[in-house]
Order: structure tokens, then sequence, then C-alpha cells
């Protein structure tokens, strides 16, 4: 254990590989201490650093150099030290720059979650609801752009973006053509493909998964149904593409949608290949491996009773168990 | 008369061309360099001289340089900033076009005591003109000798190339110039890891404005110490200030640092006052980017003393009373300008450049500017004051890249000093668009600070 760094967050010590992120030290404590991420993907190199919702404050920058860092920094992409202090909610600093920049994030989205495919499952919502306020400060119209179909599986709803570059990191790091980037500048920039190029290859629906709002969905999902209504499952196929794991999503009978498996922060444990996205709806298809969890937080689990099961680190450490008391009681409330 | 360093010889005329320029005594710190400096020499008397930076930051030079990785078997690379974009500042401009060898002696010698085998000089799009005479400028050296395989014989080779940029300010931030240079889209880079580390294709890179590099050659010539002694403190050296604006005689002009800023604006040798007998009411001291002080507060500090153009000088007083140095953009407001329109102004700059990379610049940008533009236009609320106060806090600090902070000064600071001046446009909204607020009381004397009891 030797090789490991000590870092503390919100109060909470725990021994990490050194060189990895504050953000992915959090994770490893879990609960709240841990900050939004709604750009950085862990699997996809170079994702980070851009909504700036993972802000935190490093109140002591390590054993060697006490010294504190003087901006707070994006967790996602500031590596820990040895010693390494760091305040998330505990900062009030921290909860007043988050929440500026959740203002921020909503000042140009249309808010039209009612007829949004996303909505359940968007992590701009979830952020609005923890940190948002009511009502808007901002008074002006609202950037607009017409909604493009990207081929004849993915639509993008540009004026839905929050610009995390996620989607775009995806399209070049996992498919093989690079097609898709950022057009224009500022807040006129504009995700784009290549003149309007349809997205053309085999793991190119794996945007749907990464983007964290409804910018980017599943023409064959669209308007089918609330995801909360639907139930998700576990399942496999032998495919010769990519894994074949993912999670089907019920409404009775029927496979409405497939998606990736992703786990509590949202990730996709697996890219999935767009055979198994878009052509494989049947039952008979798959081989079913039983009902997947969804975090208790999210508006899919409102009708799964469970009780939230703590990480391994939290489960055998009192203190740790204290700090997350909160978020237990919150989810055994469901 | 001040002392000159870089623009002794600018009246000379031919001294766009090597011939003229190599009569006055070009190239001679190239010659030194090359035959009888190290290049840890080199950066040794850079440090000597203590030169920050000229491109806004005012990083001491010598230690950037000393920074920079040289691990084995990768190539080093100098790249020089050209992007000049700040609005107020066309002093690169200048030195460019009127003695571009200067640049390029420069490049020359910093090359060398870098180890780079390329350098780049990265110039903003729209600067076609100075791009084909820094062109013709390399071609002539590279004719005498002064680039390419086996530079005076020293054994040193050195490629010279000059890269148009595509006209976006925000490619003068150095990670966003060094992707740009790539051939990628001018988005910042997420530090660490720094150019001196991983800059351009990976390698350990320097940049560096067109004025540091240029004054790499004075340095060489007459030693570090020699330059240190110009200037006041910290301050070494002379600097090209960017005078614009409202003064008598605008103008590039090269200062001994430590010049009384009164002196600058109100002497015959610089600005020579403000145009038209007009009143002096504001001056933005270093480029768009830097906090705007009321006439009382540019001409003497809180204190009671006199500002000097230095870097401390002008950032005495911290946010709340002071400025900064910046690039030297010098742009004087007379009694006749509105901040308001001027804040909205800049704003306009700052949301048009972003690069939309992160959410508080690219949302909060857009957002300033359309509240400025509604109180310039008499809508404006009472409690849009605060609203702007409140973005420009969400923005400064938490962004990629020096242009939310960038973004976020002159508005925070054109509401400290200039709040009344806002109010009225909100309570006489008619008037407003009509006349402006003229001088009021920004020019009176401050009254003496109280001693601590
Ligand atoms: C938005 C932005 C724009 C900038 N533009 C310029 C520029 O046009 N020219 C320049 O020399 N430095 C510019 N800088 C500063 C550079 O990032 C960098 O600090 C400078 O080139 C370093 O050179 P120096 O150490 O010689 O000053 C800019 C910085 C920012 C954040
Ligand atoms: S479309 Fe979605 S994934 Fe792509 S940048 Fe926008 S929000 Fe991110
Ligand atoms: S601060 Fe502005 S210009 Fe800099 S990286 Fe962020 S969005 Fe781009
Ligand atoms: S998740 Fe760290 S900045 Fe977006």
């Amino acid at each position: 254990m030797s090789d490991k760094v000590k870092v503390t967050i919100d109060g909470i010590t725990v021994e990490v590989e050194p060189g990895i992120s504050i953000l992915n030290a959090a994770r490893q404590i879990g609960g709240d201490v841990v900050p939004p991420a709604m750009c950085y993907y862990s699997k996809l190199e170079g994702s980070g650093g851009k909504c700036r919702t993972c802000l935190v404050k490093v109140s002591k920058g390590s054993e060697k150099d006490p010294r504190p860092m003087p901006k707070l920094v994006a967790s996602c992409r500031t590596n820990v030290m040895d010693g390494m202090e760091v305040q998330n909610i505990t900062s009030p600093e921290v909860v007043e720059a988050r929440k500026g920049v959740v203002e921020i994030l909503l000042i140009n989205h249309p808010l039209d979650c009612p007829i949004c495919d996303q909505a359940g499952e968007c992590h701009l919502q979830d952020l609005a609801f923890e940190h948002g306020s009511e009502a808007t400060r901002y008074e002006f119209e609202r950037r607009t752009f017409d909604r493009i179909d990207i081929g004849d599986k993915i639509q993008l709803h540009m004026t839905r973006c929050i610009l995390c570059y996620r989607c775009v990191y995806t399209a070049d790091q996992i498919t093989n053509n690079r097609v898709h980037g950022v057009l224009g500048r500022g807040d006129a920039s504009e995700i784009s493909t290549y003149i309007e190029k349809a997205i053309d290859n085999d793991f190119s629906g794996n945007v749907i998964d990464v983007c964290p709002v409804g910018a980017l969905t599943d023409r064959t999902f669209r308007f089918k149904n609330r995801v909360w209504f639907t139930k998700p499952v576990d399942a496999h196929r032998d495919c010769p593409t990519c894994s074949g794991k993912v999670t089907l999503w019920y409404k009775g009978a029927d496979v409405l949608r497939v998606t990736a498996r992703k786990d509590q922060f949202g990730e996709a444990e697996e890219f999935i290949c767009n055979t198994c996205r878009f052509d494989t709806k049947q039952t008979g298809d798959w081989v079913i491996e039983g009902p997947r969890n969804i975090s208790n937080n999210s508006v899919i689990s409102a009708n799964h009773y469970e009780t939230l099961r703590p990480l391994p680190v939290v489960q055998n450490n009192a203190l740790l168990q204290e700090a997350n008391k909160e978020q237990f009681e919150r989810a055994t409330k469901f | 008369m001040g002392r000159k360093l870089l623009l002794e010889h600018i009246n000379v005329p031919g001294i766009n061309t090597f011939d003229v320029y190599r009569q006055q005594g070009g190239y001679r710190a190239v010659e030194k360099a090359l035959k009888t400096l190290s290049p840890e020499a080199i950066v040794e008397e850079v440090k000597k001289s203590g030169l920050r930076g000229r491109g806004g930051a005012g990083f001491p030079t010598g230690m950037k340089w000393s920074f920079l990785a040289k691990p084995e078997g990768k190539a080093r690379y100098l790249v020089c900033n050209a992007d000049e974009s700040e609005p107020g500042t066309f002093k690169d401009r200048y030195l460019m076009t009127y003695i571009p060898h200067l640049l390029i002696e420069g490049m020359i010698v910093s090359s060398f005591a870098l180890g780079a085998a390329v350098s780049y000089i990265y110039v903003r799009g729209e600067m076609m003109p100075q791009i084909r005479i820094l062109e013709r400028a390399i071609a002539e050296a590279k004719n005498a000798g002064f680039l390419g395989k086996n530079i005076l014989g020293s054994g040193y080779d050195l490629e010279l190339y000059v890269q148009p940029g595509g006209g976006a300010y925000i490619c003068g931030e150095e990670t966003a110039l060094i992707e740009s240079l790539e051939g990628k889209r001018g988005n910042p880079r997420i530090k660490p890891p720094f150019p001196a580390i991983s800059g351009l294709y990976g390698c350990p890179t320097v940049v560096n404005n067109v004025e540091s590099i240029a004054a790499v050659v004075p340095i060489i010539n007459d030693g570090g110490e020699e330059y240190a002694k110009v200037g006041i403190g910290r301050s070494t050296g002379t600097k090209l200030i960017s005078a614009g604006g409202n003064l008598a005689k605008p103008g590039v002009y090269e200062i001994e640092l430590g010049l009384p800023v009164e002196e600058f604006i109100y002497s015959e040798e610089y600005c020579g006052g403000i145009a038209n007998g007009k009143r002096l009411k504001a001056v933005v001291a270093g480029g768009s980017s830097v906090p705007v002080l009321p006439a009382n507060l540019i001409l003497k500090t809180v204190n009671g003393e006199k500002r000097l153009m230095s870097y401390e000088s002008l950032a005495d007083g911290g946010f709340v009373s002071g400025s900064m140095m910046g690039s030297g953009g010098f742009i004087a407001f007379d009694e006749d300008q509105c901040m308001v329109r001027n804040t909205w102004n800049f704003s306009r700059f700052y949301h048009h450049e972003s690069c939309g990379q992160c959410s508080p610049c690219r949302e909060g940008t857009g957002w300033m500017e359309k509240v400025l533009h509604r109180i310039e236009y008499g809508h404006g609320k009472y409690s849009d004051i605060d609203l702007l106060v409140d973005v420009s806090r969400k923005i400064e600090g938490n962004t990629i890249c020096p242009l939310g902070d960038a973004a976020a000064w002159p508005v925070a600071s054109a509401i400290r000093h200039f709040r009344d001046e806002f109010e009225w446009h909100i309570t006489h909204p008619a008037e407003a668009v009509k006349r402006n607020f003229g001088l009021a009381h920004y020019a009176d004397p401050l009254p003496p600070v109280a001693e601590p009891a």
C-alpha cells in the first residue's frame, strides 16, 4: 500500500492510486462528496475540464507543498497529491460557484423536458434539480437551432446541447472516421457532422449514450415512451462486433430501446455497436440476465424497491457511513 | 528623452531592409551569441536583465526559459506570439512593419538559447502585409547566412516559418495558439501540462510575445545587467506602449518603465495631452482586458503617490483601485465618452471571441453583453447592475483560460468606478440615449487617505 497516496475530501480520507483525478478519488468515497460531472467521461481520453460543474476547492495542495490552490479547480482534470485536502460540498465558495455554473448552463437551455426523450435520465435535469433556483435571471431570447437528423438513427437537437464535447471525443476515439466536430465559436458553437454527412459506422450510436442531455437521441425510440415507464433489463448476445452486453428497456413485452449498461455515474460500462442498439429489438435476440439496478435517486427507480448498497470502502468505515448518512436515508425513502 | 532600446533606429530610412538594419549594427546579437556565448549563458543574461513577458501576463522571460524541459531525443520549439488582437494594442504590428529584422534577430538568438531547430512566428490572419514583410525579411536574413544550415559557421541550424492565424483573439492564448499551429481548432488546452513540458506536437515549447523576443537583442548586445539599469525596481527595460483614444498624439511609444503616467499623457515627448483640449475622464492602461480607472486614480494612487508606467505601480491598489500593465494598450477616454457604451463594446468583443469551450465564459459573456446593451439603450433596471457584478464573479476564476477573467474585469471595474454613470442610464433612460453623462467627479482630486487610528 505504500505507493498509494492519501487525499481528504470533505473531511473523509481515502487512499488512492497516485496520479488519479480528484473526481475519481471522490468516486471511490461515493455519496454526496462526488462532484457532479457533465463533461468528463472516464472512457474518453481528453474529456473533462469544460463544463465546470465539478469545481472544487483545494485547501491544501499536498504534504510537501501545503499551499492552497489560488482558484477553484476542475476536479476531473486535477490530479491528487499525497496529503491533498479538498473541499467540495463543505465549501460555501464551491457551492456558490456550482450554482453559478448551473444557472449559466440553463440560460440558453430550452427547458423542454416535457417533450424531451432524455427526461428522467438527463444529467442536466438532475443537476438543475439539486442546484438550480426556480426562476432564471436571464430575460433574453434563448438560442435555438433547427433539428438535424444524423442518418436515420440519430437526431441532433442542438438547442439542448451543453457543448460538453463528449460526442466529439466518442466520434474521434471509438469510431474510425472523424466526421463529427464543433463548428463556430463561443455561444454560437454547434456540434456538427461533416456537411451533414450521416455518421455512418458501427459504433456511432454511442454518441447517444454519452450525451448528458437530450441533444443526441435515438430516433428509433423517439416519442415512444417516457423512460420511467420502461423497465430496464440486462441482457447479452453473441455479437461479432462488440461485447454484446446491453440494457434492454421494456414496455410490456416490447423492447423499446437498447442502450449500453450505465454505471452509477451515468457512464457506459462498455460501448456497444449499432446492430445491438438499433437492429436487434426482439427478446429472442437476447439472453436475459435480470433486472438492471438503477441508482435509487433516479426517477427511473421510482417503482423499484431497493435500498442503497454502499461501496465497500464505505461499508467498513464508520466515518464514511456517517458522512453518507443523508444519502442512505434519502435512498431508503423510496 | 527616454532611452530607446528597440526603436532607436526606427527613423533611419530603409531600416526595414536587411542592408540598412545591418549597417545600423543589426545582427550583432546573433554574431555575439553564436560565436561567443553558450545557450545557458544567454538564458542567464535574460534572467539577469529582469525582462518580463510583454504579451500581457508579465511573467519573467528568463525564468520561463529555464523551465523548458530538455528530454533527450525530443525537439524543442520557440513560437513567437504575433497574434496581437487585444483591443487597444498595436505595438507588435508596428514593430513587425517598420523594423522586422529586430524580431528575426531576436528569434535567432532566442531559438539558439532554447535549442530549437525550427521556430515559428504565428501572426494574426488579418495582418497580411506584416506576414509578407516578415517572409521577405526571413528570405533576406537567410540569404545573408543568418538562417538555415550552419549559421555563421557555428554549426547551428535554424528554420524560421511564418504561420498566419485565422484571426481569432483566442489564438493569442498560448495553448490555443499551439493547437491552431498544429492545424486544429484554436481551443485553449487544459493545463497542466504546461507548454514548457508538452507544447507544440507534444514537445517542450516556449511561447513569447513579439516584443519580448525583440528585447532579447539589446539584452545580448549590452548585457543583462545593463538592460536592468533601465526602468524601475522589478520593471526593467523599456516597453512599447500603444497609445490610443482621445490623445493629441496617439501612436506607439517606447518608454522607460517607471515614467509617470501623467508625463506620458501630457508631455510633448509622448502623447501631448488630451485631443481638442478636452479633459481626461478615464484610462484603460493595458489593453481592454485590464480594469479601467477613472482619471483621478490613474494619475495618482490612493495613497497620493504618482502613478508610474510600471508593472507594480499600475497594479497598486489591486482590483479595488489599481489596474495592470497588461500588453501596454493605453486607451484614454475624454469627458465626452460614455463608460457604459465602452463597457458594452468591450463585452461585445469578448462575447464574440469566446471559444465556447467552458460554460461560464461561453454563456456568461453573452449574458453580460445583452444586459449592458439594454442599459446603454435605456431599457435597464436597477437590478441589472448587481446582476452584472454577479455574473462577472461567476465567470472570473472559474474558466479554463484567462479570457474569462479578461471578460469579467472590465465589467466589474467599470461598475466599481463608474456606478453612478450606470445608475444614471437607468434613472434617465431618455436622456441617456441623447447625451453623455460627462466628466462628473471622475477627475476630482481624491481625498487624502485617513491614517488608521
Ligand atoms: C485570450 C488571450 C489572448 C492573448 N493574446 C495574446 C496576444 O495576442 N499576443 C501575445 O503576445 N500574448 C497574448 N496572450 C498571452 C499569451 O497567452 C502568453 O502569455 C504570451 O504570449 C506569453 O509571452 P510573453 O511571456 O512574452 O508575454 C493572450 C492571452 C489570453 C488569455
Ligand atoms: S450533443 Fe450532447 S454529447 Fe455532444 S456536446 Fe452536446 S451535450 Fe455533449
Ligand atoms: S475561458 Fe472562454 S475562451 Fe477560454 S477556454 Fe473557456 S470558453 Fe474558451
Ligand atoms: S466534469 Fe469537470 S469540468 Fe466538466
